[in-house]
Formats: C-alpha cells, structure tokens, sequence
C-alpha cells in the first residue's frame, strides 16, 4: 500500500472548479513532481493534502489516504497532529513563510515543541543538526538570527529544515526554488535528493518542466485542474503524449532551441465547453471532438484525444519556426570603466559595479547574466541615466549620456526605453491601459484623440493583445498581459534600445516563452537594439548575439554567446552552466 | 508579427460585499439629517433661534420645547439647528485649511530638495511638540476671536500632522516604478510632478481628511466654549457648550443637546472616513 493514496480528487471553491478527479500515489523515498501553469490546480492540490485547502473549499475524493490514515474525515486537531509532524510543507516564499519577529532556531523548533517530541534540553542541538543537514554554514550563528539577515537561499534552507524537523513520510515543496539563483537552485534541489535518499516522499511542485527533470522520479502534468498526462520522468520528458506536455517542453529556452519559437505557433481557438478538454483553445491538434467530450484516459495515462506518437516526438506539432536576426551594425551604446559604490546597511562601502565596460551595436541584443548582487540591475540603470556612475562614461549615439544635466538627456530620453521585472509597479495605478500608453505615444506622436487612440490600438495589436484591454487597470490584467503592455509603452516613442531587466522572471515557463518570442519578433521587425538582463542563463542564451557573465561587480567573462556558453573560460561560468537544471546547458 | 492574439479575460469586477448594516444606516441618516440641518434649518422648526422668552426661561424638554430652553428662554432645538451651519462650517473649512497648507508644506519638503526638507521638517517637529488644541489657542490669541480665525487657528494646528503624511507619500511615490518609468520616457519633471506624483502623493490623504474633520470639529468648538469663536448671542454648538456649562446642575439640557451633535456629528463622519480609508486600502492593494 502506498504512503499517499489519492483517488478522485476534486477541489472546488464555490462555482469555480480548481482540482478535477486528480488521482496519485506516492510511495516513501519516491519523488513525484506536478507540474503546471498558474492555474492549473497544482497549488491547490497541494494545499489540500496538507489539510490547507482554504475556507470555503470543498475537497471530495474517492480515496485519500495517507499512511493508513484516511484524511478525508479529519478534523481540525487531528489535522495539526499530522501537519508538521507526518506531511512537512515548504512553499515558495521563504520571506513570508518565516515569522519575521522570531530567530530562525526558534522557528525550525516549532515542529518539534508543538509535537512535544523532544525535550527542552534536546531541542538545541537537534535544531544545530538540522541546520547542518540542510547546508547552512555556521549554523549555531544562524539560529540566532532573524529571517532578514539569511540570504534568499539560506531562508528556503531554513525553512526545509523546519519542514523536515520532525521527519515527516511526505514532504511538499510548492515552487521551492523559483525566487533562487540557479546555484543556490542547485544546492537546494540537491538538499531535497538527498531527503529523498533517506526515504522521504516528496511531493515537488513546479512551473518549470525541467527544473524537475532531475530529481522526480514520476510527472504529473496538470491543465485546468486535471492530470492530462502521468508518467515516469524519462518518459515524459523524451517523448511526451500530450500536446501541452509538448508545449512545456518547447517553452524551456535552451541551446538547441536558439533562433526558434518557444510557444505554439498556431493554436486551434475553438472556444472549450466545460464537458470538453479545457486545453483546446490552446492546443494545435484540437477538432470538434475535443471541444464537446472529455477524452478516456489512455494507457499511458494521458488524457487527449489526439496522443502524440509514443516513439517520435513533436511530429505532429508545426516545426518550430526559425526567427531571422538583423545583423549588428555601429556602435550604439559605448560604456566605459562604469564604476558605482554604494554603502551597505552597516556603513562599509561596496562597489555595485566594478570597471564595467561595454559596447551595443545596433540591432544587436547583448545579454547580461549573473547571480542576485552582481550589479547587473546598476549596469542597467547607468544605462537608463537613472544612476549616476561614480567614474566612468556613457555615450548614447555618439553623444554624453552620463555627467550630464538631465535638461540634456531629455531630448534624447524617449530613444532608450525599459521594461521591467515588476510591470504593475511601473504603472501608475490611477491610469488604465489607454493612459499608460497613450503618456508614452503623446511624447514622440499624436499628442491626443482619436490619432493617440490609434497609435496605441496599434501598438497593442503589436504585442498581441486585443484593443479590449485599452480601459482596463494594469492590475486586472495576467502577468503576461502586463508585461505586454509594458512592452506596447517601450516601443511607443519608438527608441533604438530597449533595456529589459529580469522581464520574463515573475512568468511561467508557458507565458516565458510567448514573451520572449515577442520580443524575437519585435527585434526582427523594427531593428530595436536589446539590453537584455537575467539570472536564468537559458532566456540569456536563448535572446542574445553577445552575453555577458557579471559577478560581484565585474564582468568576468564576455564574447558571442555560442562561444561562453559552450566553452567558457572562467570556473564561475562553467559553475553557473553547471547549475542550470535539465542540462540547459547541452 | 505573433499571430498570437491574448484574450483578456472577463473583466473582474470588485465584488461589493456591501452588507447593510445598521451602523451603516444610522452614520447616512445622522449625515442627512446635519447636511439639511446646515442648509435649510428652517424646514425643521419655526422657532426662532435668537429670539428670547424670559417667561419661558429654563423650560425642560418637552411638546412645546423639544430640546427645552436656556436661561434667556431661547428654544435650545432651534439653536442646535442654526448652529449646525456654523459648527459644520467650521470643521469643514479648518480641514480643508489644514489639508491644503500640509500638501504645500509636505510636498515642498519632499521635492524641494534636501534643505527645503530639513528646514520645513524641523518646523513641523516643533509645532507637532505642542498639543495642538494649544497651537490653535496660540493662533486665535494673535489672530483674535471670530469664526474665520477659529477656522484658521485649527488649520495651523492640524496641518503639520498633515505636511508629514504627505511628504511620506510623496517620497514613496517620487522612488516609485511609475515615477521612474515617466522619466526614462522623458518626461519633464513639472509634468511629472503634477500628472504622478501629486495625485498618487494626496490619494490617502483624502481619506485621512474625512477621519480628521471630525477631530477638527471638536476642536472648533473647543474653541468657542473658551469664548474664542463666533460670539454670543449667534448659534455654535460649542458656544452653546460652554453656556450650558453653569446651567449643567439645574438644566441639563442646555449643554447635553449641543453636546450630543458635536458627538454624533463627528462620529458620523468618522464611521464614512474609516470606510473610505478601508475601501482605498483595498483597491490599492488589489
């Protein structure tokens, strides 16, 4: 009998129906991952084997057994006997997850004095273990201290060794490295194989196909609240039978899939009743069938009416387009020995950036990488003309663009534009769409009515949305739609750099990958020149002709991106390269 | 081109969980009630609120006198209505007073640069050291009594507490995505400052002015008990206040009526500011 037996899940908030007839099983010291979009139920079902669901969900099942101990019927208290004790749970955000008014020593020993299972005198050193067990250094130091003196990967530790304090069977880590730099995402993914080792069940919930792809023994893809695909790893990951499991797979940026789309380029747009599959709209391979019937589950566990052949895989999907690049002309963007200190919060100076030179051509995209803290967000804002270097120069086409008044940058300010990680804060949350765009329209076009209006249903249309957004508020639109909209107010002036900084990194894999082909197009058709900035080496990869790597400040490494990428000179790229998870790297 | 096209999806509207409550019912009748009080006092009585009736001096309430009568036989029902114009007017033109000086002061101390800052802070430290019903004591004995001196002496009470909102207002927005989005497009920075950051700067200040007019009412008329604002024999509830206060043994009813309207009005108001204060945090969490 498995650990984790579910059967039928259904998990409903009112009318919406978030988890449907989701059926697992998950034995000790096996690693099953789900994975899915924001949306796709993932979350929930997660939530609602730790008893979590929420108020005012309605969570039925066939079966739902944990361990012998059926959890359908549970009440409250037995609830909080299992949770933390027998079901650990690790959620993304480790900042929020962590009282922020208690030490970290305090925190990992909850588990452990609310079950009483150790005494006083013992919780100390068990909770000095712990810390040790998971890779934090110094842990006697660290116990002592509060959540924001850890670094983002140091809290997520933290929080799994809270998690595992008292040796839960199950342990379920909800997007547990999605915030975390590709080594520390390594370091933590690592920390959880090794769980897995000593015979924990691990439930691993992701976005991200292959940030799974090493550790899962089995996925389970989920769309629109159900299981449309389950299968071991390997299988699923070489040659997936369901069309979004496809879609999933294309999304991830990585080397061989440079110079192509990453998202479906001809979805079927049939509208999906509810007695239908909820992928259709989406899906290239959807007929009439799938619009009214939901399909039987095939032996491979894949819920599709049209299953992709088990030995070929994608063949029956379009052949990813092959996007054509503009070559790089003269010098657009000539950066010297940009130098920029700062003073940490306990007074020592620190130099955010370090004797940064760089050159953008036109037409080129040039990527900057490098863990939170090397200064590529400076870099970025230098090149802004938001920061004032301490030393160094910016020429912007031949003319200053730093140790200048801003009286002479304005003119040529709407030439350089920027799209953001955040978009909503980059909005004024007064303006709806229309005024976003249209502030940005008026400053190199029409100025107001009907011409602006047009200019900005114009510019909307280019980044793939339809003009119904033009009265919405920025926060009533998905995080792709800002992003989008974001873009639409870069292109409007129409410049000749766009900086983006982090501007896929708060998106799904799915929605990732429409970005970044966007932004593909938007290169070819209108010639703009890209600074393009992230930590995630596969998106970098992907969009530059140029890349370079920054750590601490510096730039360590730089040159065409095939040429780093394949044969890096330094350790650090070669660690970084190393860290990718899923071998973006092959 | 992407022959992708995004939907939006269907537009969510804030769902209004407005349950009636009684509360809720009360605040809007008490409202109604002081704004037709302020504007046609005379629909509510016929008597006259300065004509005085020894005979009938100090009556108790009752079917001839509601609220009953003062020492001079004044009807004490009709004076609390008259008066409702001027207590009112005074609370509302003390805040909208105090508002506007504070915008001034805490938006120039948060654009202005880092001198114009420190100096214009420091002055609002010292002025918010002195209890503010002192401060407006201060300004009235300069400015002498009267309606129009009562109202500014209040305004120069309450508008450092106000300066210092909107200058932390100010200082967020100015560091803000948005403000920093309006720059690199190259806005210029008077346009800047009046299309982002004032109207994003006095936003909550708005609402906080709604729970402050309720303060500043009863300051008012803290005021003109000390003798300080409009002066006998016209209608002020807090004149009113202060006449009734050697009557209080003997008839109470002089001072609890005036009494009991500056309470409810400013309590009234208070319940509508902190709901406005709820629903402006919500929509700028959302």
């Amino acid at each position: 009998m498995s650990l984790l037996d579910i059967d039928g899940l259904d998990v409903s908030f009112g009318t919406v129906h978030a988890v449907r007839d989701v059926s697992l099983r998950l034995d000790r010291g096996e690693c099953l991952a789900l994975v899915g979009e924001s949306g796709s139920g993932k979350s929930v079902t997660a939530r609602a084997l730790a008893g979590l669901a929420g108020r005012g969900a309605s969570v039925t099942a066939r079966r739902l057994t944990f361990d012998g101990t059926d959890l359908r019927t549970l009440k409250d208290r037995a609830w909080r006997d299992i949770r933390g004790r027998r079901i650990g749970l690790v959620l993304q955000d480790a900042l929020v997850s962590l009282d922020p008014l208690r030490r970290v020593g305090a925190e990992i020993a909850e588990p452990l004095r609310t079950h009483r299972l150790l005494s006083r005198a013992e919780l100390r050193p068990r909770v000095l273990e712990l810390l040790s067990d998971v890779g934090v250094p110094e842990p006697a130091r660290r116990a002592d201290q509060y959540p924001h003196q850890l670094s983002g990967g140091l809290r997520q530790r933290a929080l799994i060794a809270s998690a595992v304090a008292a040796s839960p069977g199950l342990l379920i880590a909800d997007e547990p490295t999605t915030a975390l730099d590709v080594t520390v995402q390594a370091q933590v993914l690592s920390l959880l194989a090794k769980l897995r080792g000593e015979g924990t069940a691990l439930l691993l919930i992701s976005h991200d196909l292959s940030v799974v792809a090493d550790l899962a023994d089995r996925v389970a893809v989920m769309y629109g609240g159900r299981i449309v695909e389950h299968g071991p790893t390997d299988r699923v990951l070489r040659s997936p039978r369901h069309p979004y499991t496809r879609t999933l797979l294309d999304a991830v940026p990585t080397a061989h899939a440079k110079g192509t789309r990453l998202s479906p380029s001809a979805p079927s747009g049939l509208p999906a009743e509810p007695a239908g599959c909820a992928y259709t709209p989406r899906c290239a391979l959807a007929d009439d069938g799938c619009r009214t019937a939901l399909p039987v589950r095939d032996d491979h566990a894949t819920l599709c009416h049209h299953p992709l052949p088990a030995t070929t895989a994608a063949k029956a999907l379009p052949t990813p387009t092959v996007i054509e690049t503009t070559p790089p002309g003269r010098p657009l963007v000539v950066a010297e020995d940009l130098t920029k200190r700062y003073r940490a919060p306990d007074g020592t100076p620190y130099d955010a950036v370090r004797d940064v030179s760089l050159t953008l051509h036109r037409g080129e995209t040039l990527g900057v990488v490098g863990e939170s803290g090397s200064g590529k967000t400076t870099v970025a804002r230098v090149l802004l003309g938001l920061t004032e270097p301490d030393t160094g120069t910016v020429r912007f086409d031949g003319v200053p663009w730093t140790g200048v008044p801003e009286r002479a940058r304005r003119p040529l300010r709407h030439r350089v534009q920027a799209v953001q990680q955040d978009p909503l804060g980059s909005f004024d949350p007064r303006f709806d769409v229309e005024r976003v765009i249209g502030e940005a329209v008026a400053l190199a076009g029409p100025r107001r009515g009907r011409a602006r209006r047009a200019r900005v249903a114009e510019l909307l249309d280019q980044v793939g949305l339809s003009a119904s957004v033009l009265d919405r508020r920025p926060r009533e639109l998905s995080g792709g739609q800002r992003q989008r909209v974001a873009i639409a107010r870069a292109l409007a002036p129409a410049p000749d750099l766009i900086v983006c900084d982090e501007p896929v990194s708060a998106l799904d894999v799915s929605v990732q990958a429409q970005i970044l082909d966007l932004l593909a197009d938007l290169r070819r058709d209108t010639g703009v020149t890209f600074l393009f900035i992230s930590h995630d080496l596969g998106v970098v990869h992907h969009v530059s002709d140029r890349v370079l790597v920054m750590r601490n400040g510096r730039v360590i490494e730089s040159g065409d991106v095939a040429a780093v990428f394949t044969n890096p000179n330094e350790e650090y790229t070669r660690q970084l390269l190393a860290a990718v998870p899923g071998g973006a790297q092959a | 081109m992407t022959t992708l096209t995004v939907a939006a999806p269907p537009r969510r509207r804030p769902r209004l969980r407005t349950a009636v409550r009684p509360a809720h019912v009360a605040t809007a009748a008490v409202l109604t009630l002081i704004v037709l009080a302020a504007a046609f006092p005379g629909l509510f009585t016929s008597a006259s609120p300065v004509d005085t009736d020894p005979v009938h001096a100090l009556t108790a309430p009752g079917a001839a006198h509601w609220f009953g009568t003062d020492q001079l036989g004044r009807d004490i029902f009709a004076r609390v209505l008259y008066g409702t114009r001027t207590s009112v007017w005074l609370g509302l033109g003390s805040t909208v007073l105090a508002v506007a000086a504070g915008s001034v002061l805490g938006l120039a101390a948060a654009l202005g640069g880092r001198w114009t800052d420190q100096a214009l802070m420091r002055l609002v430290d010292a002025l918010l050291a002195l209890p503010p019903i002192l401060l407006g004591l201060l300004a009235v004995t300069i400015l002498g009594p009267g309606t129009l001196n009562v109202m500014i002496a209040i305004a120069v009470a309450f508008s450092p507490g106000y300066a210092r909102l909107v200058r932390a207002e100010a200082l967020v927005v100015r560091t803000s995505g948005y403000v920093e989005s309006a720059t690199v497009l190259g806005l210029r920075r008077p346009l800047l400052v009046v299309r982002h950051i004032v109207p994003n700067a006095l936003g909550p200040l708005l609402v906080l002015a709604t729970v402050g007019f309720g303060s500043s009412l009863i300051a008012a008329s803290g005021l003109s008990f000390l003798g300080l604002g409009p002066q006998p024999p016209s209608p002020e509830w807090g004149t009113m206040l202060s006449e009734g206060r050697n009557f209080l043994a003997t008839a109470w009813w002089i001072g609890v009526f005036p009494g009991a309207a500056i309470t409810f009005t400013a309590l009234s108001v208070n319940v509508v500011g902190r709901r406005a204060q709820a629903r402006f945090t919500r929509r700028t969490d959302g």
